[in-house]
């Protein structure tokens, strides 16, 4: 593909319209609209591969940029462009994707349209959200995230789906609406709306100090941070398969995401200022929410609350860098975290998206997500038993899988800044692995539980396709992160040496 | 003074207006029942050719008119092409309403062609005299369509209560302009602002109290928002559709002519005023509507929530602020038009569908009307890609820009409130299984109607400087 299409664009619209599509062809001829939202979404991927071989990983400049007026009178542009932090998400919002649209083909029976597209449109509207460069694009896309998976858990979802996606919604608006009235500020401060341009905003440190919570309440519910991430339970266990693995594997980014793209440079001093409030809440994550999900009897919920505890791994990583600039004696650490941090957040893409694709397996034979309807099911469902094994031990950080290469970088990080932050952190070692491989323990080993057990049947070649492509990913990534680290490096490197300059 | 015709022509939108209401009211005596559906099409067609005349109708910058007391501008001139639009929406979605309840009478069409009028006499007012009387014939027009189901004592109830309340505010109104007229010695908006500058400034404010009372009323701003609920719930739903949208147009003009135009001077002192008014609007009508088992209180509450958003950015006092007001008003009228044409889609003969459960299960009797109805509902909620979200967003710049950022947070936090009650009807469309499989009745005109309703609030919302650039041209 020449480098003069808008692949960006081409990336967002395609399954938005897609999804149109899918939409309009309803559900008369099931297998087609089925078969139509496969085509769309790995047409989808294929058009995003192309942002990865044209991407020029030297450079911290945005590539692939569009740029066309929106709203003139206000100074809102159609402002599109990626940089080695959005370039990777990106594609692991189209890679997975595709699994959610398979993972559903034969579970979603009522209204399959609808859900497929839900689906396809949702993650146009999450590309969106990585590659705005206009903070009103951005707050568009990131807003309009919510209405469809807002219906996917209300529609497709459990019992009390209903509480669930209201909580959902109305906890994420709650967040973004200050995130909004801090954007209009800066529009005042700046004169237009480029998130690059807020970038190099001078905001004195009161400013800087509103402008950060505001937008610390966006991101912190999105990613969920310790003590908002009590709608993420609720939302994971009520949601469809499909809808979990969305939530966990690139909603939550979004909010990291949304920590890099908008708080580090737009408030620099006030981060800095802040940072041992954002490190505690990461370390409560990490090690408190650890232990909430020893004692979880619901498998979605348990991997919910390690999703939680993952994520403040990722949190850590992002403001540890201030107490490690802070220190002249120590270098290269910084960066550590960072880009630790961002691997995490691939990496956890990846691996929570399997672990509730797994959960969705057994669900869709037993009806039953609690842990002691279990036991024995690698007697009857060998396959399975190799791939939930090999998933959970990635998600408690085995080395040789990517769950181990984020954390370890982020805990080598943390060293550099204090000693207690990478023994708590490190914790996890022991707390995730008791957890995820306690829950494997009674689920998968040990004798046939019950009848239903003895019943199950091993994964169909579809099952067999999503996980074993999740299980290549998360090996390829743990084995050798380095093309990933490779892309990113200049950016976050540009990002810290801006974050490092005072804007006072 | 000569009286020269050419005069005649900035004020011919309104002149037709008048022989339309007439035409249609002396077709309507000699038409048989079976043949009403004829004055139906007459007003439409009536409406539709005087929104040709509107749009070709000559009209650079302002002339005045009738010795002062009638201006043409742009802002007018927008205003009532959003008025005729919005009409023609309303009859449309109340056709197949009235049929059905026996309701189809031309006396329907003669007073809203009326009210029209009033409407446009409001928007086009240059001086109090010219407002007053158009805000009247308004108000009257209206109070004789709430009451239009004669034998409905609920529709009597809200009639009686529109009338009396209105009348009170009018009153109101009426006194302060007195006020206003002592102090500075004209009714002419042009020359009251000039005479605000030396006029006795205690005779001016306490005029000026009585004048934003009398507006907040016809507003339905709180605290003087008790007539909205009871008459949105008591008037036939037609009726209903009618007041909840248009007449917010003319409120915004209003608005715009009284307190800009005329008592600009006192902008420190009205800006507090509203700032109260606009808070107080948004927090007891989202709140309030959170209460409501019935969609057409629901929506009162949430029409009282909207008009204090609307204020906030006639209170910023810049030019941003009033055309942000200006597509705020209009975005609403559009917006309040598809909700109410909904629950008349939903509705049919001996059945009101003006319950929350009435919707329920909607999204598998009808997936495109819900979806309509879900963009709807998204939009006034304020969540994009709808327009609802621009006119929120575009609104709280013009506060933010003023440094009033403190409202703008007051704003957004209870729109998050109101979010709640919008995302019930989602759930209750959505979520819930249908208590009744009936199939939805309506002509193919109505749902065309509403599906184009449903899409503009998409299209504006993807583009919405389309609509806001007429909004910004209308102030120069």
């Amino acid at each position: 593909m020449s480098a003069d299409w808008p692949i960006l664009s081409l990336t967002i619209w395609l399954p938005i319209i897609g999804g149109m599509l899918v939409l309009a062809g309803g559900d008369k001829a099931p297998n087609i609209t089925r078969w139509l939202a496969v085509l769309v979404s790995v047409a989808t991927f294929l058009v995003s591969l192309s942002l990865w071989s044209g991407f020029d990983p030297s450079t911290a400049q945005m590539q692939f940029v569009e740029r066309a007026p929106w709203i003139e009178m206000f100074r809102i542009e159609y402002y599109l462009g990626v940089d080695g932090i959005s370039m990777p998400l990106i594609l692991l919002t189209t890679f997975i994707t595709i699994l959610v649209i398979i993972a559903g083909w034969e579970v979603i029976q009522f209204k399959p349209s609808q859900y497929m597209a839900a689906f396809l449109v949702m993650e146009g509207v999450m590309v969106g959200v990585f590659s705005a460069l206009d903070a009103m694009l951005f707050y568009v896309f990131w807003e309009a995230m919510l209405i469809p998976m807002f219906l996917i858990i209300g529609i497709w979802g459990g019992p009390n789906r209903v509480y669930a996606t209201i909580k959902f919604f109305l906890y994420t608006f709650l967040g973004s609406v200050f995130m909004l009235v801090a954007l209009i500020y800066m529009y005042f401060k700046s004169g237009n709306m480029e998130i690059l341009g807020f970038h190099g905003l001078k905001l004195d440190l009161t400013e800087q100090v509103l402008i950060f919570i505001a937008f610390l309440l966006a991101f912190a519910v999105k990613v969920p941070m310790w003590p908002v991430h009590t709608w993420l339970p609720d939302a994971h266990v009520e949601a469809p398969t499909g809808g979990s693995v969305i939530l966990a594997a690139i909603m939550l980014k979004i909010g990291g995401y949304g920590f890099l793209r908008f708080s580090l440079p737009i408030t620099p001093d006030a981060s800095n200022e802040l940072d041992g409030m954002i490190i505690a809440m990461s370390l409560i994550a990490v090690v408190y929410i650890g232990f909430v999900a020893l004692v979880q009897q619901d498998m979605k919920k348990l991997i919910a609350y390690s999703s939680i505890a993952h994520m403040g791994f990722v949190t850590l990583g992002f403001f540890i860098v201030f107490i490690i600039m802070g220190r002249a004696d120590v270098t290269g650490g910084a960066v550590l975290g960072i880009e630790g941090g961002m691997v995490q957040m691939i990496s956890h893409g990846f691996i929570s998206a399997a672990m509730f694709l797994c959960v969705g397996v057994l669900y869709d034979r037993v009806h039953s997500r609690m842990i002691k309807d279990y036991g024995g099911v690698v007697n009857t469902m060998p396959w399975f038993a190799a791939f939930m094994v090999f998933f959970a031990m990635s998600n408690a950080g085995l080395p040789g899988t990517s769950g181990f290469v984020g954390e370890f970088m982020v805990i080598l990080a943390s060293f550099r800044a204090d000693f207690w932050f990478a023994f708590l952190a490190a914790t996890t070692l022991i707390v995730g692995a008791a957890y995820t491989l306690w829950m494997v323990k009674r689920v998968v080993f040990g004798d046939v539980a019950n009848h239903h057990v003895a019943e199950l049947e091993d994964i169909t070649k579809r099952e067999v396709l999503v996980l074993g492509s999740l299980a290549v990913a998360v090996l390829v990534l743990g084995l050798w992160p380095a093309p990933l680290v490779e892309v990113m490096d200049a950016t976050v490197r540009n990002l810290l040496a801006h974050v490092a300059v005072s804007k006072l | 003074m000569n009286f020269d015709t050419t005069t005649l022509i900035p004020v011919l939108p309104e002149i037709y207006l008048l022989t339309l209401a007439s035409v249609v009211l002396l077709v309507d005596i000699m038409l048989r029942d079976d043949q009403r559906l004829l004055t139906y099409i007459l007003a439409q067609a009536g409406l539709a050719a005087g929104l040709l005349l509107l749009l070709v109708l000559p009209g650079e910058g302002k002339t005045v008119v009738f010795s002062g007391h009638y201006v043409r501008d742009a802002m007018g001139d927008v205003l009532k092409i959003a008025l005729f639009v919005t009409a023609i929406g309303a009859f449309l979605y109340s056709k197949d309403y009235l049929r059905a309840r026996k309701l189809f009478k031309g006396e329907f069409y003669v007073l809203g062609l009326l009210a029209l009028l009033g409407m446009s006499v409001m928007i086009s007012a240059n001086s109090f005299l010219s407002l007053y009387l158009g805000l009247e014939l308004l108000a009257l027009s209206l109070y004789a369509m709430v009451a239009f189901d004669r034998d409905s004592p609920a529709g009597s109830e809200a009639a009686m209560k529109y009338f009396i309340l209105g009348a009170v505010a009018s009153g109101m109104l009426l006194y302060g302009i007195s006020m206003i007229y002592g102090a500075t010695g004209s009714l002419i908006f042009g020359e009251v602002s000039k005479g605000v500058a030396t006029a006795d400034r205690l005779v001016l404010v306490f005029g000026l109290v009585f004048v934003v009372i009398g507006l907040a009323f016809k507003l339905g701003a709180v605290p003087f928002h008790m007539w909205v609920p009871d008459v949105y719930e008591g008037s036939p739903t037609a009726t209903t559709l009618f007041i909840g949208s248009i007449p917010k147009i003319a409120a915004f003009a209003m608005a715009m002519r009284l307190l800009v135009d005329g008592l600009g001077g006192l902008h420190e002192d009205w800006q507090g005023m509203l700032i109260i008014l606009a808070v107080l609007s948004m927090a007891v009508g989202n709140v309030f509507a959170l209460a409501q088992g019935n969609i057409k209180r629901m929506l009162a509450y949430s029409t009282i929530s909207h008009v204090g958003f609307l204020m906030l950015g006639v209170l910023s006092g810049t030019q941003a602020g009033y055309s942000s007001s200006m597509f705020y008003a209009i975005v609403y009228a559009i917006m309040a038009l598809g909700a109410f044409g909904i629950v008349i889609l939903l509705s049919r003969e001996g059945f009101e569908a003006d319950k929350l459960a009435d919707l329920k299960g909607l999204n598998q009797r009808s997936p495109w009307f819900a979806a309509m109805m879900m963009l709807l509902m998204f939009s006034m909620a304020g969540v994009p890609p709808t327009v609802g979200f621009f006119a929120k967003l575009f609104v709280l710049q013009a506060v933010v820009g003023v440094s009033l950022t403190w409202l703008a947070l007051v704003a957004v936090f209870f729109s998050i409130i109101g979010a709640f009650y919008y995302l019930r009807i989602v759930k209750l469309m959505y979520f819930d299984k249908p208590d009744t499989d009936v199939a939805l009745e309506a002509g193919w005109d109505a749902k065309l109607g509403l599906s184009l309703n449903g899409l503009a609030i998409l299209y504006f919302g993807m583009f919405p400087a389309s609509l806001l650039s007429v909004c910004q041209v209308a102030f120069g």
